[in-house]
């Protein structure tokens, strides 16, 4: 798998690059995983804004409702949440995708036009989750913390100048580099694990199910396992 | 043009080719012959560079191509062209787009010429009209002319046919081999072509080779091979039920 990450990395690191592929492949990874990632957002703003907003009020401290949603989102939610979605959505599309095309002989095909399968198919999906994942994540953040604005304010009666007031004061720019970091490493992270799974898929439909489903919950488990080691080690 | 030298391959410690040894010379087909599961596609993927044998050389032109990685293997294999058992058209795209590809990936022609090229492929192949259809709306024999005239818009050196007349019916599988027979005349590829048209495939090949259990059995002219006095390479020519080769 190490080997298959070089490559990738080699092949994306020296031209030609694919354009029109990485535009194709950014309306399918982001443009079209937008409407999950507006809902998940949502509903985990709106979710973290009535869990906040209980859990602070015994304390007395609802003024920080919003750096709370923030930094949860910013730091945490909006990256992993974002990661696992584009995983579900994009990641396991990838690995059918590719998977299909290694049973039917299309890479193959493709190696015999002296064409290389890695530039053609997988540098330009990584370079579109690198510059779609980030961006998913920032339209999750933004759309989180309206949502635990609805809620916390709207709904439960904290002061609107209050839950943004306080969140300009408590989130740094530090906080959100930390979660575009983080989204930059899950971008890697899902298109080596889903076309890999895809590019050694077993015999068959079955095979391309099994790598499908593999490639999933690798993804999934080693986004929360790095997402662990990032936030204790380098945060 | 092609030689093979003592090449061997095994897949989970069964040993599918044990010391393959043949030659196809310039502008002449080879016909691969030999029973289905032995081999065949296997030994035509490691002359084109795509499985990586265990022992032995494939040279192309002096070139062995069991020791080239990378640029170097890619500007060998942008000589050949290879017809899939399954066609391996890309399915997400029209039967035009699959063979103005090739062209428009390394060519570097204009549409214009790209164009020309391929409506006139298209028609060489008896698929004019059929430029916007997806591979899923083709039938099996459209499908393999489709394959085919993708392979031949390059103007390959060496071509590599794997059962092309696979799942046809006998007048589509005739007129696919009558078609790479006249594709041959016009452009004198060096050709190998593994199939189970025994004996139409002889009239369109100048040598003919039979793997049996790993190994090259015989080569020959297609009349030497029918006249073999080979048991094993009578009864396979036949088609019989009884002889020396068990058929379970």
């Amino acid at each position: 798998m190490s080997i298959f990450l070089g490559k990738t990395f080699f092949y994306a690191t020296t031209p030609p690059v694919k354009f029109s592929r990485v535009l194709k492949q950014i309306r399918f990874i982001g443009f079209q995983s937008t409407l999950v990632i507006f809902l998940t957002g949502a509903f985990a703003g709106m979710v973290l804004g009535l869990q906040g907003f209980y859990t602070l009020n015994r304390f007395g401290s609802e003024a920080l409702l919003g750096p709370m949603v923030a930094l949860s989102l910013i730091k945490e939610l909006g990256p992993v949440l974002s990661a696992l979605m584009v995983t579900g959505r994009a990641g396991s599309a990838v690995t059918a995708e590719i998977g299909i095309m290694r049973i039917s002989e299309q890479i193959d095909a493709l190696e015999l036009m002296g064409l290389n399968p890695f530039r053609y198919l997988v540098v330009p999906k990584l370079l579109a989750a690198l510059i779609s994942l980030p961006l998913l994540t920032a339209i999750f953040d933004v759309i989180g913390i309206f949502g635990g604005y609805l809620v916390g304010v709207k709904l439960l009666g904290v002061s609107g100048g209050t839950y943004f007031g306080e969140m300009v004061n408590y989130v740094d720019m530090k906080d959100i580099l930390e979660g575009i970091y983080k989204s930059l490493s899950f971008s890697v992270l899902i298109i080596w694990v889903c076309c890999y799974k895809g590019y050694y898929t077993g015999f068959g439909a079955e095979g391309v199910s099994r790598a499908t489903t593999q490639a999933v919950v690798l993804s999934s488990v080693l986004i929360l396992i790095w997402d662990y080691f990032m936030t204790s080690v380098l945060f | 043009m092609i030689r093979v030298e003592d090449l061997h391959k095994s897949f989970d410690g069964f040993e599918v080719l044990r010391g393959v040894s043949f030659q196809v010379e310039r502008g002449e087909i080879l016909a691969l012959i030999g029973r289905s599961g032995h081999g065949k596609s296997v030994l035509l993927k490691n002359i084109a560079g795509l499985m990586r044998a265990d022992r032995g050389h494939v040279f192309i032109d002096g070139e062995d191509i069991c020791r080239l990685r990378g640029r170097k293997l890619e500007r060998l294999r942008n000589r050949f062209a290879f017809l899939f058992q399954g066609g391996a058209l890309f399915d997400s795209l029209t039967v035009f787009e699959n063979v103005a590809f090739p062209l428009k990936e390394r060519a570097g022609l204009k549409d214009g010429e790209i164009r020309e090229k391929v409506l006139s492929e298209l028609e060489l192949v008896g698929l004019a009209g059929a430029e916007q259809k997806y591979p899923a709306e083709l039938s099996g024999g459209m499908m393999k002319r489709a394959a085919l005239a993708r392979a031949l818009v390059r103007e390959p050196e060496i071509m590599f046919f794997d059962e092309p007349t696979t799942g046809l019916d006998p007048i589509i599988a005739h007129a696919i081999l009558n078609l790479i027979d006249s594709i041959h005349k016009r452009l004198r590829f060096t050709g190998m072509i593994v199939t189970h048209q025994i004996p139409r495939v002889f009239d369109i090949v100048q040598r003919v080779a039979m793997l049996y259990e790993g190994s090259i059995l015989i080569t020959g002219s297609p009349g030497e091979i029918l006249s073999s006095g080979d048991p094993i390479v009578g009864q396979f020519i036949r088609g019989e039920v009884e002889g020396p080769i068990d058929y379970h």
